[in-house]
């Protein structure tokens, strides 16, 4: 095995904070994140609130470890979901070929000519926000990129011997999907899973900046950011922590698929 | 057949492909809207809605008639630019759109043209310095764009430039024709953070396929003959390494023009993408309709044009009619 290089543990390092900030959220923060104390609001950074508090007077560290737990379910529900559709439509379009690959490339090269963030949008439009419904939207935003990436996968791993073998044998086409043809494509599936809850987590954000994301007063990064806004001449401490938060996450998620992509595809020496 | 008579009837069949795929987009738009709880038009008018309005604006919606027959009016006349009227304002939907298309179009046009040059610099640096400092610190600057939310980067330039040293205005919009001075003062910032946030992925791509073509015989051979360190990385390099980076640059182009709604909220730009952000929130959905369809249009035209750049980037690709 290669030594890890210097990104990709600091990426791993930066995963790993984050891990941390929303395994002990679960049991502990420092102050009630929901907390209103009317009579310290916008206090900056001290003993008590280490990140300042916010325009209610709520611990804006608490809120933000909260933020992190309520971002990164969101992200990673709405990764399984895209990812467990599209390996499903892909697969079966990569390996079938003939009318349901026509027609699955169809409808996906017609929902790929909306913007992620549009399609979202336009769904909870209808659907309106919360936490599950954003997960809802964003996963079929995402759905196209990843029935392309697994159907690109499949077109070439349909073609190799042992999945020629399979069917020489007399397995059924469904048989040799699910046994064969899905491992194989696991790592560019891999991949793909870590960009993607980099981009989801991005998207939540914007959503909930936006101010249709999850509703207050549930703290996520968006919308702390959002209404830290009004108050970013006199306490600037509040846009620099979600924003951080954010940041920090993107660049961990980065180096870390950066340094899978090594692994899978040594060709390229970046 | 003559170059331009090619080119003329591959624009028409690619016009012509795209149409299934317009049509699609064009009935996913419908369906979506048509999924909403109840009635579209009291929910558009909202609950304590006088009946007769609601019933008006059901008979005006056609929403009395089989779905079927509804998509088909609906689209006919958005192929004749009648895309409704807005619910909030009265105003046509489409003069509306075009409106806040120009500010997105001009904020997102020059920001993408200055991350694609930021780019082709940075990645032809990097490539030219492959494992050098140089080039390690270009990655890292790439890498670190990257993570940047584009609302965090805006709020704090804004925060820096705006309102701390005051050498740029911090809300507000003067369209460029009016007042030019003033108009591209607000538009600085936007354009900046937009051309920071889409420069760093535009950068890895451009210095790895630099890479890749670096590594080819004809680079080394231009070399040999004597050619100077910048006419190889811009005369052989750049044109062989360029059409990956165009791509991505296309595709983000594709999407910021309809996806800008973030940059537009953080500067208060009255754009498309603020416009469907207003119009989900007041529930004004012939405007949420029109600027969905106009978006996947926007979206296949920029794919279009991108395709039609690479033959003359390479002469090597050729237009097949």
């Amino acid at each position: 095995m290669r030594r890890a290089s210097v990104p990709a543990v600091v990426g791993g390092l930066l995963l790993g904070l984050l891990v941390a900030a929303v395994l002990i959220s679960l049991v502990w923060t420092p102050v009630d994140p929901l907390a209103i104390d009317l009579a310290a609001p916008l206090a900056p950074p001290s003993a008590r609130h280490w990140l300042g508090s916010d325009e209610f007077g709520r611990d804006v560290l608490s809120r933000a470890m909260v933020g992190a737990r309520i971002s990164v379910g969101i992200a990673l529900s709405t990764v399984a979901c895209s990812l467990a559709a599209g390996t499903v439509v892909g697969v079966a379009a990569g390996f079938l070929r003939g009318p349901v690959d026509r027609l699955a490339m169809t409808v996906n090269d017609a929902l790929l000519a909306f913007p992620g963030m549009l399609l979202a949008l336009g769904v909870i439009a209808v659907f309106g926000a919360g936490a599950t419904r954003i997960v809802f939207a964003l996963a079929l935003a995402y759905l196209p990129s990843v029935v392309r990436v697994v159907r690109g996968a499949v077109l070439s791993i349909r073609e190799r011997e042992y999945v020629e073998a399979s069917r020489v044998m007399g397995n059924s086409e469904a048989y040799s999907m699910i046994r064969h043809v899905a491992p194989n494509a696991s790592p560019q599936i891999a991949v793909l899973a870590t960009s993607m809850f980099g981009w989801v987590l991005l998207a939540e954000s914007a959503l909930s900046f936006l101010g249709v994301g999850v509703p207050a007063p549930a703290p996520t990064w968006g919308n702390m950011l959002a209404s830290a806004r009004p108050y970013l001449d006199t306490a600037a401490w509040l846009g620099v922590a979600p924003g951080v938060c954010i940041a920090a996450t993107l660049l961990g998620v980065n180096l870390v698929s950066d340094a899978l992509r090594d692994r899978f595809d040594p060709r390229e020496d970046r | 057949m003559s170059p331009a008579a090619r080119t003329a009837r591959y624009v028409a069949k690619r016009l012509l492909l795209s149409v299934p795929t317009l049509l699609l987009a064009a009935l996913f738009v419908f369906v979506l809207i048509r999924l909403l709880p109840g009635d579209p038009a009291q929910v558009m008018l909202g609950e304590g809605a006088d009946p007769d309005a609601v019933a008006a604006l059901h008979r005006q919606m056609g929403l009395d008639r089989p779905a079927p027959m509804q998509f088909v009016t609906w689209l006919g006349s958005a192929l004749h630019g009648d895309l409704g009227t807005s619910v909030a304002t009265g105003q046509p939907v489409l003069p509306l759109l075009l409106q806040r298309f120009q500010v997105t179009a001009s904020i997102v046009l020059s920001a993408v043209a200055i991350a694609t040059l930021l780019a082709v610099a940075g990645g032809l640096l990097a490539a030219w310095r492959h494992g050098r400092v140089l080039d390690r610190a270009i990655v890292a600057a790439a890498t670190i764009s990257m993570a940047v939310p584009s609302f965090w980067l805006g709020l704090m330039l804004l925060l820096a430039f705006g309102v701390k040293l005051r050498w740029l205005p911090v809300v507000g919009y003067v369209p460029l024709h009016e007042n030019l001075g003033a108009g591209l003062a607000y538009l600085v910032l936007p354009v900046a953070t937009l051309a920071i946030v889409e420069s760093g992925v535009l950068t890895r791509m451009m210095r790895a396929s630099a890479l890749d073509v670096q590594r080819l015989e004809f680079v080394t051979h231009a070399r040999a003959k004597g050619a100077s360190e910048l006419a190889v990385m811009v005369r052989h390099v750049l044109p062989n390494a360029f059409a990956p980076t165009l791509t991505l640059a296309g595709l983000t182009l594709g999407h910021l023009l309809g996806g800008a709604a973030v940059i537009e909220t953080v500067f208060t730009l009255p754009g498309l993408g603020r416009l469907v952000v207003e119009s989900i929130l007041a529930r004004d959905y012939p405007v949420v309709q029109g600027c969905l369809l106009f978006t996947a249009l926007i979206y296949v035209l920029v794919n279009l044009a991108i395709d039609l750049c690479y033959p003359l980037l390479d002469p090597r690709v050729t237009v097949v009619g």
